[in-house]
């Protein structure tokens, strides 16, 4: 079996999308950042000098590179490093590549990725901490894709590179680079978005959890396993497509919800999440639900004043507690 | 002297012309909804730079595109349906004047945001060196731009990948009839707006956006190069503002041009000095034939009405479609 960390998983799908389709065309390659991981994207860029380009550092240049070739005939992913400089770049993401297909009636497709290093990785501060999927959750016309393990990690970027036909903002976390899976068969891993997963069965509360909480509410549900409290995690692995009937289900089934996300709160990914399960089946919860996200200040730097506004597994401890009590 | 791309290009400016004034009788009459931006006194420009364009290549145009699309053999009646909302329109309606993409004539989106559509030229024209080499991109832009940071990002990898790309700045506030409700003109600390993307080693050259023979002349010796992989080039037209051209809401004065101002006869006060000195239509029309020039005139004049009938006559989309998001909604004729 091959043991593949979430790093290589990434650096894998762009090796195999460029060599499956050459219409893919990489724009900036920091991929993996300031981590030792890097030398894998180092390795794709020497293999592939023609379609592995870095362009100067200007995000919102860079992202209407993407954008533009997209619109006649290429599959770009635009490496904006980390997460936080998608400010930046905001005019070409939200307001030309997510409006292109709609404001035209359908002539122009855009299927460019747009990949970002976002969440709270040590020491980013404010300015390289952010977990920008809310804000661009509120933008009509972007596909949204956060993997949580290396094998979802290569299977939506396989999808957002050669199949999908919209911009797709595809979001890592720095975090999970050295999470390992046995991942043997690529193929297998090839999952289209808008499909949930059930990472863990449980009987009394329903943890719904992306990226880097899915991994912490699996923490989580060990703890709570040994206090006879019976977890089940579903990881949504994309919010556009959004899968709601798993999540419905499975609060159907518990009915009580925690949701654990790493954005901020006020109008967060956890509250939007947790308005659609309340518009559907309210009649099914038997607790009010509770998030548990990043709170509403900037992220701090010191260690003990960033580790206070993390969004831990003992966060989310104390919030099955409160929804079970 | 062959006068046969002269009358090609005349042909272009009459028609975007006549398209703009049918578009200003639609508003003065309470069709249109939301503003719109005219074209007229920078028809030379479209007219010009276009003629050497081939069917591969791309063109990225602005808010004020009607003249672009419409030298580019945009269809008359598709844009009038778009600007007023029809779903018939390139569109469907979704877009309106300010956005019109025609993906069939090789606009494939229209960014009505100052500065949103250059770093998109940059990345078609990157692609096209993979897809299409000898393809080029023509992008359209106002002076506004400089004022704009994309720009300078986007001219910057233009430059340093050499992108077959031909970048005209049409500036037209150039001496802006200091009337009621006139723009104020670009605010840049640039004394030259060639000087900019010189700076970034793109030549770059500036030349009287009213002169239709010069920028026919310009325009095709710069696309050669452009498409014989010489890299970028930059073109400022400078033009006077028309007088009707006003912030959000243009208007018509002065009545539609008459041809007969051409041979001498004397334009209505308000735009008679524009009219003499800085019409882009009188200035070209030296070198013409009046009478092949009235000939085309009358059957532009009847097309434009014809297109307008048509587009004023056609359905609105149905509310449902509103929500459909991606691929083409009901009606979308493309």
């Amino acid at each position: 079996m091959a043991s593949i960390t979430y790093a290589e998983a990434i650096a894998q799908a762009l090796r195999h999308a460029l060599e499956l389709d050459e219409r893919v065309v990489v724009f900036g390659n920091f991929f993996g950042g300031i981590t030792e991981h890097q030398r894998h994207f180092n390795a794709l860029g020497s293999d592939y000098p023609d379609r592995v380009l870095v362009p100067p550092w200007s995000e919102m240049g860079n992202c209407g590179l993407g954008t533009g070739a997209a619109s006649v005939g290429m599959r770009p992913v635009v490496d904006l490093v980390t997460g936080s400089f998608v400010f930046q770049a905001y005019p070409q993401v939200v307001n030309e590549a997510a409006n292109i297909e709609y404001m035209g009636g359908g002539q122009t497709k855009v299927p460019v990725v747009f990949h970002m290093l976002t969440g709270i990785r040590e020491a980013g501060a404010a300015q390289h901490s952010h977990t920008p999927q809310a804000m661009l959750w509120n933008t009509p016309g972007l596909m949204l894709s956060l993997p949580a393990t290396p094998a979802d990690a290569y299977g939506l970027l396989m999808h957002a590179l050669l199949e999908c036909e919209q911009p797709t903002a595809y979001f890592s976390h720095p975090v999970l680079f050295d999470e390992t899976e046995e991942i043997d068969d690529w193929e297998a891993a090839r999952v289209p978005p808008g499909t949930a997963r059930i990472t863990r069965d449980g009987a009394d509360v329903t943890i719904v959890a992306t990226s880097i909480m899915v991994s912490r509410a699996q923490r989580a549900a060990a703890t709570l396993a040994e206090r006879s409290i019976d977890c089940e995690i579903v990881d949504l692995r994309t919010l556009v497509p959004y899968d709601g009937d798993t999540v419905l289900a499975s609060v159907a089934r518990t009915g009580r919800v925690v949701v654990a996300d790493e954005c901020h709160r006020s109008a967060g990914v956890a509250a939007e999440i947790i308005a659609r399960i309340t518009e559907r089946a309210a009649d099914r919860l038997r607790a009010a639900p509770r998030r548990v996200c990043t709170p509403d200040v900037p992220v701090p730097f010191s260690p003990p004043l960033e580790r206070a506004v993390i969004p831990d597994e003992d966060k989310i401890v104390q919030a099955v507690l409160e929804v079970t009590r | 002297m062959d006068t046969t791309p002269l009358l090609e290009g005349y042909r272009r400016m009459l028609r975007i012309r006549r398209f703009e004034e049918r578009l200003l009788m639609l508003a003065a009459a309470g069709h249109v909804t939301g503003h719109f931006h005219i074209y007229i006194g920078q028809e030379a420009t479209a007219a010009a730079a276009l003629l050497p364009g081939e069917p591969g290549d791309v063109i990225y145009t602005n808010h004020r595109n009607h003249g672009h699309l419409i030298a580019r053999g945009g269809d008359p009646h598709r844009m009038y349906a778009e600007i007023l909302g029809r779903r018939t329109g390139y569109c469907g309606g979704r877009g309106g004047s300010i956005h019109i993409a025609a993906a069939d004539i090789g606009v494939p989106h229209t960014s009505g945001s100052v500065g949103g559509s250059i770093p998109q030229a940059a990345g078609a024209a990157f692609a096209l060196t993979r897809l299409r080499p000898g393809s080029i991109v023509i992008c359209f832009f106002g002076d506004g731009t400089f004022e704009e940071g994309a720009i300078f990002e986007a001219i910057n990898t233009i430059a340093k990948w050499k992108l077959p790309i031909l970048l005209v700045c049409e500036n037209n506030g150039l001496d802006a009839p200091a009337a009621p409700g006139s723009f104020p003109t670009s605010a840049t600390a640039a004394e030259r707006l060639t000087d900019i993307p010189a700076a970034f080693s793109i030549p770059s050259v500036t030349i009287d956006g009213a002169d239709l023979s010069g920028q026919l002349n310009l325009f095709q010796t710069l696309v050669e190069q452009i498409r014989a992989g010489g890299g970028p080039r930059f073109v400022e037209t400078s033009t006077v503002r028309w007088p009707g051209s006003r912030p959000l809401w243009p208007q018509l004065i002065g009545g539609p041009f008459q041809t007969a101002w051409i041979g001498g006869e004397e334009p209505p006060g308000e735009v008679a000095q524009w009219t003499r000195e800085s019409d882009p239509l009188v200035l070209a029309a030296g070198a013409l034939d009046l009478a092949a020039i009235d000939e085309l005139d009358a059957a532009v004049i009847t097309e434009m009405a014809d297109a307008a009938e048509q587009a004023l006559a056609d359905e609105w989309p149905s509310p449902e479609s509103a929500l459909v998001l991606t691929g083409q909604p009901d009606g979308i004729v493309a």
